[in-house]
């Protein structure tokens, strides 16, 4: 498989270079949103399609930027865009999806501020992806993050059926499952990275 | 604005004071950045030549001074264009061209591996690889740039062309750990298979498209020797 | 916050980031460049620094223009300052050594969302002078410094065997590898915090059994 090749960015985003458990990207929402499923599978779904807006617009403005010659503005005009970005899908969710804002509007805002976003802008523009493979990487970062959010929240789901100290209980314990599933996901490291 | 932002926020302050104040700060922040662009912009050019000049004396041994050229279609150029590789000329003290250093990219492990390597001409061989940028496993996948059985398959890496001159005789390939038997095949390192393959396929793939386009401009390479 | 109680600099203004609200350890934020690029000792330091000047600058600047931002637009306007001085931090990072600057990567632009610098600059700076903003700017980033060498140094010497590139046990020692990788961050984060919050319940059960404060959590 090729580097550049559109299954090979997703599969690597997800699952060998995911956001969050390889590249320590949206570890806020990780630890904060991940104590229920039933939170954390939508939180996965807005951070997704956040990502997505802003890839696209990150990508926009990344082409006037270079055709400037002004790239030293790229991180001021990446955050405000992406700031200005989640307040319209806020307002428009709002406006025209009443539901789908009820379900997911309450992260909207939580998401901002969350790295993995500006995380997603900055590494497609430091790979110099193309429109088509930004939106890939951009998906394949979001899904990667829904897995992990989604897999810590059921396991913290069935630990809180089982007796623990008292000391290990909170932040401590989460970041331990964190080590957990990160070592599981080195496993998938070098997916499509040779034959060797 | 439309009438959904104002619903959610509190009486305003007067449009024109935030007018104001976000352009100021605007500005402030304009002026900040380009400055400190400007003021940097000479440190970090100088930073990147020191850390090409030293990758270039590593694989180009002897080399004391190097030029930079693009090579496109229609030969050496001093300016880079649209379709042009960056290549570096290493010279010796005395003028005389000592190789030829290109980079190569190609996937590792975790990310691309980026690595300069120097063509000696004399040789027809690979003479040095440094590695520039790589994410790779540390304690394993790192072993590429400090191995020095690893480092040793590069200090004559067989690069002769065919007789069509269209690409290399033997393409370059990594073999398992162990196993090196011809002068154009890579001895991996054992533990760190898929990074030493990533060396060798950048390798093979760089110096498949760059040699037959360099070779015949070897001569005009040799021609600036002299000149200051 | 009264102005009276404003004008008044203790100690405290400053240790409060360092140890009883330690950005990292206490309140959790900013656990992105923490675990990222604290692999060796010297990215942390880097990267503690960086945030520091960071907070710095920026407590400043928000402290000095608090009063003539008009409050709809104050979440814009800090992060185009903290955005502007990040840039600048970014830049010369890269003119002082560009091997830091390939080890830290996008670490250092991602400095931008580090909560911890927006958190101060609205619950902090925003409201009180700029001496004392700068004071406890320098607090939270000596703090955060802190806790990134802390997670730094053990993770160097487990993960490298060395502390700062110094070679510590030479060649018999086996590297415990993983230390370094990112399964590395989250477990040996996840034991500084069991530690602390160790000491922080036997001081609780100390506490209850001398009669003080019964302030079980």
């Amino acid at each position: 498989m090729s580097p550049d090749s559109l299954t090979f960015i997703f599969l690597n985003t997800v699952l060998a270079n995911n956001f969050v458990l390889a590249m320590f990207l949206g570890l806020c929402p990780f630890l904060g949103v991940s104590g229920r499923l039933d939170t954390a599978i939508p939180m996965g779904i807005a951070t997704t399609f956040v990502m997505l807006v802003s890839s696209v617009c990150a990508y926009a403005i990344n082409q006037v930027l270079v055709a400037f010659d002004i790239e030293f503005l790229r991180l001021i005009s990446y955050i405000a865009i992406i700031a200005s970005a989640v307040q319209l899908v806020e307002m428009g969710l709002k406006k025209y999806s009443p539901s789908l804002f009820r379900s997911l509007g309450i992260f909207l805002p939580l998401i901002t501020t969350n790295c993995a976003i500006l995380g997603v802008a900055l590494f497609q523009t430091f790979r110099d992806y193309d429109f088509s493979q930004s939106l890939v990487y951009a998906f394949g970062a979001g899904v990667g993050f829904t897995l992990a959010i989604a897999l810590m929240a059921g396991l913290r789901e069935k630990l809180e059926l089982s007796q623990l100290p008292s000391v290990t209980q909170g932040a401590a314990l989460s970041l331990m499952l964190g080590g957990m599933l990160s070592l599981t996901f080195m496993g998938f490291a070098g997916l499509g990275g040779g034959h060797g | 604005m439309n009438e959904a932002q104002q619903a959610m926020q509190p009486p305003r302050a007067s449009s024109t004071l935030m007018m104001i104040v976000l352009n100021g700060i605007a500005m402030l922040a304009g002026f900040l950045v380009v400055m400190t662009s400007q003021l940097t912009a000479p440190r970090i050019a100088e930073n990147q030549r020191i850390a090409i000049e030293q990758a270039v004396s590593k694989v180009i041994p002897g080399a004391t001074r190097h030029r930079e050229f693009h090579l496109g279609k229609d030969g050496l150029r001093s300016e880079p264009g649209a379709d042009t590789t960056t290549i570096y000329a290493g010279y010796d003290d005395q003028d005389h061209l000592l190789g030829v250093a290109a980079r190569a990219a190609a996937q590792g492990y975790a990310d691309m591996i980026y690595l300069l390597y120097g063509y000696d001409p004399t040789c027809q061989c690979i003479r040095g690889i440094k590695v520039l940028k790589f994410a790779e496993t540390p304690g394993l996948g790192d072993k590429i740039t400090h191995d020095a059985a690893f480092q040793s398959n590069f200090d004559a890496l067989d690069a002769r062309l065919a007789p069509d001159g269209q690409g290399l005789a033997h393409a370059i390939a990594k073999v398992k750990h162990g196993t090196k038997q011809h002068d154009w095949e890579i001895d991996a390192i054992s533990g760190a298979t898929i990074s030493s393959t990533a060396v060798g396929k950048a390798l093979n793939q760089s110096a498949q498209a760059l040699l037959p386009q360099l070779l015949p401009h070897l001569q005009e390479l040799r021609a600036t020797e002299k000149r200051p | 916050m009264t102005r009276k109680t404003d004008t008044q600099i203790t100690w405290k203004t400053f240790s409060e980031g360092l140890w009883a609200n330690n950005p990292v350890f206490v309140m959790l934020l900013g656990m992105c460049p923490t675990l990222a690029v604290t692999n060796s000792a010297i990215n942390a330091l880097a990267m503690g620094l960086a945030t520091t000047f960071v907070l710095l600058a920026s407590g400043l600047l928000v402290s000095l223009l608090a009063r003539y931002i008009p409050k709809q637009v104050r979440i814009a306007t800090y992060i185009v300052i903290i955005a502007t001085f990040v840039t600048m931090i970014d830049y010369i990072i890269q003119a002082i050594s560009l091997d830091l600057y390939n080890a830290l990567g996008a670490f250092i632009q991602l400095i931008v969302v580090n909560c911890i610098i927006l958190g101060r600059a609205e619950a902090y700076a925003s409201k009180h002078r700029p001496a004392k903003a700068v004071l406890n700017a320098l607090g939270m980033g000596a703090g955060f410094t802190l806790a990134l060498l802390c997670l730094g140094l053990v993770r160097e010497i487990l993960g490298s065997g060395s502390v700062f590139g110094v070679d510590l046990f030479g060649p018999a020692f086996q590297p415990w590898v993983i230390m370094t990788l990112p399964p590395g961050g989250f477990l040996v984060l996840g034991a500084w915090l069991l530690l602390f919050d160790w000491f922080r319940l036997r001081r609780q059960q100390k506490e209850t059994v001398t009669g003080g404060q019964s302030d079980v959590a």
